[in-house]
């Protein structure tokens, strides 16, 4: 068996064989911990395993498919397949993603926001970053105010949202 | 005619001010999430499910239905403008749509499929008045065997016969089973792949996993993917007032869509890419224009498909609203937005929250005239918001997306976790996977073990109880048969 992907020869094809075995990794992973799910002797008819039990060898079967479908040349069409996936743009999105995560406890919402808006539209070609930043200040802060004000629904203060507070509602941030 | 009766109180509730507000908020906001690509109306109904702590049952279910059916309109008038459908029922709308759009006739398409869709969610609507009593009449005989079987049925359909691959669909519904057993089991009191995380406890919220599946997966899809260049917006040209034979023409297709739309709609299978499918080739065969059609674009390949999904849209409301059994991810969440409330979907729906669900039904009829409204005079602002550039558009869903997990709790493992979700998300999409059984699996998984308990508490741990009542049993082959049949039928047709 070769390891070459090339399309319409019906080796392996490694894309699909990855997410095969990551298919396989999670029916494992719920067959082990259905194992560690304690069973109390009281609930002898259905108890906490039999459905998990089912999940889990549901998926085990169906990534046996898979894998027996990955080793025989994979699913895709091969317009997909010879379509690389864009590396760049998706490695701005993460870090939009990742920056969002680490700045909205401690900076809030519409800083975390900005940042992501500005690498999500930068990942899809946008080149002027100012702009979007502005765009993305503008879009958090209505956003941030209709669900904050309009449905009282708290979605991370910060920086900005305490100053705004103080400012135009009169409450201390 | 108690249903007629029914629905007169339902408009009564559905006439308040403050009910028609909602109703007018709903349709909006689904025509706008219809016509922009990346949005549709299971991630919209997602991210507000935490009005469901503000605003009384009625009002939020008049606004979810509102969407639900706004979606199903403002997903036309992008499939014939921009040929890249918003949804998957809107697919067949774009092959006789857009042609007609680049050769003059955008008006005449966009109006077609506005009154289509309005005689359609009418006639559907009207299916659903009466049809939903009956159906609750029969579904008070069943057993919690019986709803077990239902529910197979349903995964079975939703998940191996209406994707493209049968083994991708069920390991979408596998783990979606999977995400909803995680937390605390509710009968034993077992703690259940918490992989001993407190945060875990009380389970995955189905916003993290809807909003992961289809905001943050669908971003990285397209950021991965996205062409250079804006996709070319079809000028709007021909007058939106239809000619004599244009209407002569939709006419038929109309009626018959809605015949294709409504029943399929209302099986347990659901789904209203079928339908559409079916009336577009019924319509190819019965044209008395064949050489319009895949040419200059044919009116028939508009009318008829698009009256089959606005009225599959009304179909999938019957197993919803009268056995709490839904067949499509929106359908799935709206049931989640039930269970928020703490009601019980189910047969009993009807008489205990008749309220609800009969102004819920008039609210559907008086949507679809302010759809109709929305999308004939108003088009044009519909086609300035597909001028939104695609950067800004997909940066706009990612900040919604956060706001509808961080919200709910304010935990950055909830946004972890909407991450993990949403990178599982990418790799469905790419390799072909299907997400709505996903979030079918994951509302109707603890249902179906739940019903799962009950047969077997009733039965004293007799496994053969789903077999030997005629009904479960009759439900079950029905289910073997779905799963089966298409793969047996290529074996029986490649020997012969």
């Amino acid at each position: 068996m070769t390891t070459d992907s090339s399309s319409s020869s019906p080796g392996v094809a490694r894309g699909e064989l990855i997410v095969a075995l990551g298919c396989l990794a999670l029916a494992l992973v719920v067959l082990w911990q259905t194992m560690e799910i304690p069973v109390s002797p009281l609930y002898a008819k259905v108890g906490p395993t039999v459905v998990p039990t089912i999940a889990g060898a549901g998926l085990l079967i169906l990534s046996g498919f898979l894998l027996f479908s990955a080793f025989r040349g994979g699913w895709q069409p091969d317009e997909e397949r010879e379509s690389q996936p864009r590396g760049v743009a998706l490695l701005w999105v993460l870090a939009g993603l990742v920056l969002n995560i680490l700045t909205i406890g401690p900076l809030g919402f519409t800083i975390a926001s900005i940042l992501l808006f500005t690498c999500v539209a930068r990942a899809f070609g946008s080149k002027n970053m100012l702009r979007d930043a502005m765009i993305g200040a503008v879009f958090a802060l209505v956003a941030y105010l209709g669900f904050a004000k309009a449905l009282s629904i708290n979605i991370g203060a910060g920086l900005v949202e305490n100053a705004i507070e103080s400012v135009f509602f009169g409450r201390k941030g | 005619m108690d249903a007629f009766n029914q629905l007169m109180n339902g408009f009564a509730i559905a006439l308040t001010p403050v009910n028609l507000m909602w109703c007018l908020v709903g349709t909006t906001l689904g025509t706008a999430i219809g016509v922009l690509p990346g949005l549709g109306p299971a991630l919209t109904i997602a991210l507000l499910l935490p009005i469901t702590f503000k605003v009384d049952p009625t009002a939020a279910f008049i606004l979810f239905a509102g969407i639900y059916y706004g979606a199903m309109y403002g997903g036309s008038t992008t499939s014939i403008l921009l040929n890249t459908p918003g949804e998957s029922a809107s697919i067949v709308t774009s092959m006789e749509g857009n042609k007609m759009a680049r050769n003059g006739r955008a008006g005449a398409a966009l109006a077609t499929a506005a009154i289509g869709s309005f005689v359609a969610g009418t006639l559907g609507t009207l299916g659903l008045t009466f049809l939903a009593p009956v159906v609750v009449e029969w579904a008070l005989k069943f057993g919690p065997a019986d709803y077990f079987s239902l529910m197979i049925l349903a995964f079975v359909t939703v998940s191996a016969v209406l994707g493209s691959s049968a083994v991708r669909g069920l390991m979408a519904l596998f783990f979606g089973i999977w995400l909803g057993l995680i937390g605390i089991d509710l009968q034993t009191g077992q703690a259940r792949f918490t992989f001993g995380l407190t945060e875990l406890l009380d389970g995955i919220n189905v916003i993290v996993v809807a909003v992961g599946l289809f905001a943050v997966g669908e971003t990285l899809y397209m950021a991965s993917r996205a062409h250079t260049g804006q996709d070319e917006i079809t000028p709007l040209k021909g007058s939106l007032m239809m000619t004599k034979t244009e209407w002569k023409r939709s006419i038929g297709p109309w009626l018959r869509g809605t015949l294709f739309g409504f029943p399929i709609g209302a099986m347990p299978a659901g789904g209203a890419e079928i339908p559409t499918f079916l009336s577009y080739y019924t319509e190819k065969k019965l044209t008395k224009y064949p050489e319009e059609f895949g040419t200059v674009g044919a009116i028939e390949g508009v009318a008829g498909p698009e009256a089959a999904n606005n009225a599959s849209a009304a179909g999938v409301l019957v197993p919803m609203l009268t056995l709490g059994l839904p067949t499509s991810a929106t359908s799935a969440i709206m049931l989640s937005a039930f269970q928020s409330y703490g009601i019980n979907p189910g047969p009993l729906l009807l008489t205990s929250q008749a309220n609800l669900v009969w102004g819920l039904i008039a609210s559907l009829f008086i949507g679809n005239v302010m759809l109709l409204v929305l999308n004939l005079p108003l088009i044009g602002l519909w086609v300035k918001m597909l001028r939104i550039p695609a950067p800004q558009l997909y940066a706009g869903i990612l900040v919604f997306a956060t706001i509808g997990t961080y919200g709910i709790t304010q935990s950055p493992i909830d946004l972890l976790m909407l991450y993990l979700i949403g990178g599982v998300g990418y790799f469905m999409r790419r390799y072909d996977f299907p997400t709505a059984p996903v979030i079918i699996g994951m509302i109707l998984g603890p249902l179906a073990e739940q019903n799962f308990r009950q047969a077997m508490t009733i039965s004293a741990g007799d496994y053969t109880v789903f077999f030997t009542r005629p009904l479960s049993l009759t439900i079950l082959i029905l289910a073997a048969l779905a799963l089966t049949g298409p793969k047996l039928y290529a074996l029986a047709t490649r020997r012969a």
